[in-house]
């Protein structure tokens, strides 16, 4: 099979009102002749990975040479099936702040955490769920015989109360001078390690909110919150909370094509057009000038337009709407280069996400080897 | 007849402000209410008069429930 070659009337795909070619054809049996069939020594040659940054918070790479369906599979993983620890259980003792139990409780749950990375990706095991039985709620008897849960519970608690500050100024308006813990933040959140937790869990390790600068809710004098927190491990399918990214998503690399010269002051124009960076002002050199046919015929010294960087594109398409330079460019997209950017919420490496969201796919392949095995048996 | 039947009470209770049902006694503890304007707690019996003893506001509020709620974060 040869390299997924994107043909012309494939690659001008982006008019000014209207986006066509949309499906990929390069699949077995669409066009004559050619074999376009999946197979792996000409996916290892044409597949490429190239990293754009990698930080522990954002990382952004590409995936050149591989099918929209896996790529995408790879971007919902990551969102919904990679597991994380949030709050998922809360005892309210006492709330007397203005904001509802309720209320407060879904906020908490939002809260993301981040801890030792051993401890959280293999100490910790999955909490038996609550299995809805349609009607009533019927617990897992396991649960009952267990009486160890440092595995797959994580004690938390928020225990805060506002008193009045006597040492502030008379007549201070400012609450959070005037009270003390007139807000509370997710740094007021304690982690209370029992069982084997003390050593997975101890020191730089310990389970404590990513960002601890997160309001969780407001006091004044004499109002307090007391409340006890479970948090478990969950997928992201099952509550947003458990989502361990900030947004997974993917573009596809932009194609700027320049049909005809763009000179002088079209060129600048033509710049502008584009984020910064897109198109870059070059001088037309004598051999360009001297070359028939090349549109460049007697500009010499003049500016040009040419694609530099198409990857900061963000396909505005502002430049389809000048008259100007109407047929003088072609709009499009790589079909098989998707940019990913993936965004962590702290509790994984944004790079260890995406090699876990491949760990993820391999074993789903492999219980669907597998029960395909036994159907045929 | 069937069980399911009504049966009027052989007995009509006497009307009574004890949600509790603490019981006939004349005066019933105390419960403790929080004024709705300074927020003072106001212990009343049965038949006391609803009004705050420090400033006399008629509004009070039942005090929150010492057992634990559980929730779901989500």
């Amino acid at each position: 099979m040869a390299p997924i070659q994107p043909s012309q009337e494939e690659l001008d795909r982006i008019n000014a009102e209207t986006v066509t070619n949309v499906t990929s054809t390069d699949f077995p049996g669409h066009w004559p002749g050619e074999d376009n069939s999946w197979s792996l020594p000409s996916f290892r040659k044409t597949f490429k990975i190239n990293i754009h940054h990698n930080d522990p918070l954002e990382s952004s790479f590409s995936l050149v040479g591989i099918d929209a369906a896996v790529a995408n599979a790879f971007r919902r993983i990551m969102i919904a099936e990679i597991p994380s620890v949030a709050i998922e259980a809360v005892f309210v003792h006492n709330n007397t702040s203005v904001i509802q139990d309720e209320v407060l409780c879904q906020r908490l749950g939002l809260v993301p955490f981040k801890g030792g990375k051993e401890g959280i990706q293999q100490f910790l095991k999955w909490h038996p769920r609550k299995k809805d039985d349609g009607m009533n709620t019927v617990v897992e008897e396991e649960e009952e015989e267990n009486t160890k849960f440092d595995y797959n519970t994580i004690i938390l608690s928020l225990k805060i109360a506002c008193t009045r500050n006597r040492e502030a100024e008379k007549g201070e308006r400012d609450p959070l001078k005037a009270y003390h813990n007139a807000h509370v933040y997710a740094r007021d959140i304690q982690f209370k390690p029992f069982g084997r937790q003390e050593q997975y869990f101890s020191g730089e390790d310990a389970i404590r909110p990513t960002n601890p600068d997160i309001l969780v809710a407001k006091l004044r004098p004499g109002q307090c919150i007391d409340v006890d927190m479970h948090a478990f491990k969950g997928v992201g399918s099952d509550h947003a909370k458990f989502s361990p990214v900030a947004t997974a998503s993917y573009r596809l690399l932009p194609t700027i094509t320049i049909v005809k010269p763009i000179l002088g002051k079209d060129a600048e124009k033509f710049a502008r057009c584009f984020p910064q960076g897109v198109i870059g002002l070059e001088k037309v050199d004598k051999k360009e000038a001297q070359r028939k046919g090349s549109g460049y015929e007697g500009h010499e010294g003049e500016i040009k337009a040419v694609v530099v960087d198409p990857m900061k594109d963000t396909v505005s398409r502002e430049c389809l709407r000048h008259e100007e330079f109407e047929g003088k460019v072609k709009l499009g997209r790589v079909r098989d280069h998707f940019i990913f950017s993936v965004e962590s919420v702290g509790q994984w490496e944004s790079d260890a996400l995406f090699l876990e969201s491949v760990k993820v796919l391999k074993t789903k392949c492999e219980a669907l080897k597998q029960n395909l095995q036994t159907m045929n048996r | 007849m069937s069980r399911e039947a009504y049966q009027p009470p052989v007995s009509a209770p006497a009307p009574t402000r004890d949600a509790f049902g603490s019981g006939l006694a004349s005066d019933g503890p105390a419960i403790n209410y929080l004024c709705g304007d300074c927020n003072s707690k106001v212990p009343l019996k049965r038949g006391d008069p609803i009004r705050c003893k420090e400033c006399g506001h008629r509004v009070l509020y039942k005090e929150r429930t010492k057992r634990m709620v559980q929730f779901e974060a989500r």
